[in-house]
């Protein structure tokens, strides 16, 4: 039965987070763009406790986890929500701080990885960490200086040496979200793309995780940005980083398949409806304020008038509010249809073109809107719209979102659409 | 719990509608645009679906009860086979929802069993007028308390089937409300003017009705002498103006990616440029999108949240817009032959442009 009401334990869980995103974000979140590669560590302290007080977050719910919950859900017929859940959180968060947000530690896009293509054996060996004491990161490096979008043009190798039976990693990653935290600052771990036969393609793609302290492996550059400047983003150079065999996800033969690559594509059905919900989380930060300040102002949004009888500031609200809605609910309904292992990467990608499209247009049209007031920086407008544009760019930019959703509705292969 | 699957009983509705939208309104959309008629034993084929009288609880001759979402669901299958059949069929739902909605007990009994009982027959309503902007909440037409009964005076526009009607309700402001009478139409004072010629809906017949001191009694102003809450009415309206939209431009959309999946250009399929597949995919997106807000539009009205009013004018707003993008792109993806008649999509974006204009036009 169709329904729109956020289930009870979402409902809480989002009280807990916006408390958290007032108070702990908010306040801090200029500090911590105009200091850029400063860390928030008392934002991350507070949120490893909390994470692990609710058993941890993932973008790739454990399966034994889910396993166990769907044996409860045909005892309690509590249909699965974890993705909505975490899309609820996430949203929140980017509501506080888009950067911030970034910081959470564990359960980013390399333990999704890992829980995604991992072993049992793996998912213990690495994932565990995360609910010690101290706080621990993770990252995932595909990009390369020139390989982007084109991520089938990785040149980073891994060879297995024999004799020690150990995977030696060479290359450079570039673009690596939490890369320093995961590395430098935490026991953590980076799951590395490298290819383990230069001549097969995607075909030849494996991901490894590379733990923090492994020799050959270092962090270069901490890049500066436009926005989510509390996030590092950085590069890693990989000489002769030699890992344990048992450090690779998925089969270590190559077929003539494309299937470790089609692992990481997997993720992207839960990450890219994430990333959408983090566009939605900063585009209704703006809306909230642009209202305000025009309430404030004395400006107040007629709904229900017709079109030809407001004011172009009312439409453009209105128009904001469409985007926003609707964009938030197809992002639900792609991580619903996660939930419920219904195959969703159109929907997936939908939602990050709709989500990367609506928060660019919405801070755009705000910081305008709002005129010299917008344009300040006494207010966080103008971080928004900076901070906004991320969401175009990574887990695929607009453009490769639209090719995803395109090929989905002709029914083409990558080869037919390019 | 957020749930993004119909019911099984709404699914068994949505395909019987799907089947009647593919085999019947489609095929008879084209010849009824030109000859401005849609045949009655198709528009006949669609009332027996029965999505009106399944709306209608038993005490008034229906067999169940009204949802705004079933009602959003059948209305964009519906409008997936043709906007003006949709319409033409769904015209009684304009006379019998506001009853049910906002009547008196006793208009409730006398009003909606003949409607529901007998074949479609067109009891319609009269709310647009003819202004450019044209406000439902602020009615040129006015009413007036003379005595026990209202007197009507002002000009409608849009009406359906008002040639042919035998009921209707006249939407007046009544001291700045907007407040429903139940009208005959050959009532005294009430002069149905020329058959409306327009941009789209061609196969709807559409009236001017002229409203000459038509004097109403005091039972049959809708909601009786304390009148009625006009907010379910519009709501109910946009709705379902959103949901045939939404219907219409998946439409529209479908035939455009048959097509570029057909049609070569310079060695390749049309959809295999990126500029026809970034369109395509945009398409889809944003009547995915604007899908979700609608038929959250209907559960708020079904549940009456208290923003329900807001969305449902929110849906209509997005789903009026993405209804031009996707019919103007339908056509621009067909090239110079979209401009053709042989292919419907200049159809839908004649019919995509009304969203903008329509106005209680259609309820569920
Ligand atoms: C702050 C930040 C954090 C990041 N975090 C990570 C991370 O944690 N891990 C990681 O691996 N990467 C990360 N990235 C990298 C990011 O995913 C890439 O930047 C992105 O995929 C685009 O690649 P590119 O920058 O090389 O652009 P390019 O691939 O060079 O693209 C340039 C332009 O061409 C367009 N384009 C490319 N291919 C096509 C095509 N086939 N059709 C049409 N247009 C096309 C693109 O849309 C873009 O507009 C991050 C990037 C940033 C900026």
């Amino acid at each position: 039965m169709i329904d729109f009401s956020p289930p009870k334990p979402i409902k809480q869980m989002n009280n807990v987070v916006e408390t958290v995103a007032v108070n702990m974000m908010r306040p801090v979140s200029r500090y911590f763009d105009e200091n850029e590669h400063e860390i928030p560590w008392d934002f991350i302290n507070f949120m490893h406790t909390a994470v692990k007080s609710m058993g941890g977050i993932s973008m790739a719910p454990d399966e034994k986890k889910e396993k166990k919950k769907d044996a409860d859900k045909k005892k309690k017929k509590h249909p699965p929500i974890g993705y909505q859940r975490l899309a609820h959180m996430v949203e929140m968060l980017s509501w506080g701080d888009a950067g911030m947000y970034l910081c959470v530690p564990g359960g980013m896009l390399g333990s999704a990885a890992v829980s995604a293509a991992g072993t049992p054996e793996q998912k213990k060996r690495f994932l565990t960490r995360f609910m010690g004491d101290e706080p621990v990161f993770d990252a995932m490096a595909m990009t390369e200086p020139q390989a982007g979008s084109d991520t089938s043009a990785i040149r980073a190798t891994a060879d297995l040496d024999e004799e020690t039976n150990e995977w030696i990693l060479n290359g450079e990653k570039i673009f690596v979200t939490a890369g320093d935290k995961a590395l430098e600052q935490s026991n953590g771990f980076i799951v590395v793309w490298a290819t383990i036969d230069t001549d097969a393609g995607r075909a030849g793609m494996r991901s490894f995780v590379v733990e923090a302290g492994t020799p050959g492996c270092s962090v270069t550059k901490m890049e500066e940005k436009l926005g989510i400047r509390a996030s590092d983003t950085v590069s890693i150079v990989l000489q002769d980083c030699r890992v344990p065999y048992e450090n690779i996800l998925g089969s270590p033969t190559v077929k003539k398949t494309t299937k470790g690559f089609k692992g990481a594509m997997k993720t992207f059905d839960a990450t890219r409806p994430i990333i959408a919900a983090q566009a939605v989380g900063i585009a209704r930060a703006t809306l909230e304020l642009l209202k305000e300040e025009l309430e404030k102002n004395g400006v107040t949004i007629r709904y229900g008038t017709p079109r030809q009888k407001l004011t172009n500031i009312e439409r453009e609200v209105i128009d904001m509010e469409v985007q926003l809605r609707s964009a938030w609910l197809l992002t639900l309904k792609a991580l619903w249809m996660a939930d419920n292992k219904i195959h969703n990467p159109k929907e997936a990608s939908m939602s990050k073109v709709i989500g990367g499209d609506v928060v660019v247009k919405i801070t755009q049209k705000a910081v305008a809107l709002l005129g010299p007031l917008g344009y300040s920086r006494d207010m966080l407008l103008e971080k928004w719209f900076r901070d906004a544009k991320i969401t175009d760019l990574y887990e695929g930019t607009g453009q490769i979102n639209r090719l995803v959703v395109a090929r989905h509705i002709l029914g083409y292969r990558g080869s037919q659409l390019r | 719990m957020y749930s993004f699957s119909p019911t099984e009983e709404q699914q068994m509705l949505l395909d019987a509608i799907g089947r009647y939208a593919e085999n019947d309104l489609r095929p008879a959309a084209r010849e009824a645009d030109e000859e401005t008629h849609f045949p009655p034993n198709i528009i006949e084929k669609g009332w027996e679906m029965g999505v009106l009288q399944a709306s209608v609880p038993d005490e008034y001759f229906g067999f169940g009860e009204h949802s705004a979402v079933t009602g959003v669901l059948a209305a964009e299958a519906m409008a997936y086979g043709d906007l003006s059949g949709t319409l033409a069929v769904m015209v009684p739902n304009l006379f019998v929802l506001p009853l049910l909605f906002c009547g008196t007990e006793e208009q409730k009994q006398e009003h909606i069993p003949p409607v529901i009982e007998a074949e479609w027959k067109p009891y319609t309503a009269a709310l647009m007028e003819p202004k450019f902007d044209f406000d439902p909440n602020d009615l040129a037409t006015v009413a007036e308390a003379d005595g026990e009964d209202y007197v009507l005076r002002g000009e409608k526009a849009f009406v359906p089937f008002a040639a042919e009607a035998e009921k209707m309700i006249v939407y007046a402001n009544l001291d700045g409300e907007t407040q429903g009478f139940i009208v005959s139409a050959d009532g005294e004072g009430v002069e149905v003017g020329q058959r409306q010629k327009l941009l789209g809906l061609n196969a709807l017949p559409l009236f001017t009705v002229n409203l000459e001191s038509v004097r109403v009694p005091q039972r049959d102003r809708l909601g009786g002498p304390e009148g009625h809450d006009f907010a379910p009415i519009i709501d109910s309206s946009r709705a379902a103006l959103a949901a045939m939209a939404v219907g219409m431009s998946k439409a529209a959309f479908d035939y455009a990616v048959e097509y570029a999946k057909d049609r070569e250009v310079f060695g390749v399929k049309v959809a295999q440029k990126q500029a026809i597949a970034f369109m395509i995919a945009e398409m889809g997106t944003e009547i995915e999108a604007i899908r979700m807000l609608v038929w959250e539009a209907a559960w708020m009205l079904d549940n009456g949240q208290r923003e329900a009013s807001k969305t449902a004018y929110l849906a209509l707003t997005g789903a009026a817009n993405m209804a031009m993008m996707v019919t103007d792109r339908a056509v621009q993806i067909l090239g110079g032959h979209g401009y053709i008649r042989e292919h419907p999509v200049e159809l839908w974006m004649r019919n995509g442009r009304g969203f903008a204009t329509f106005s209680g036009l259609a309820m569920v």
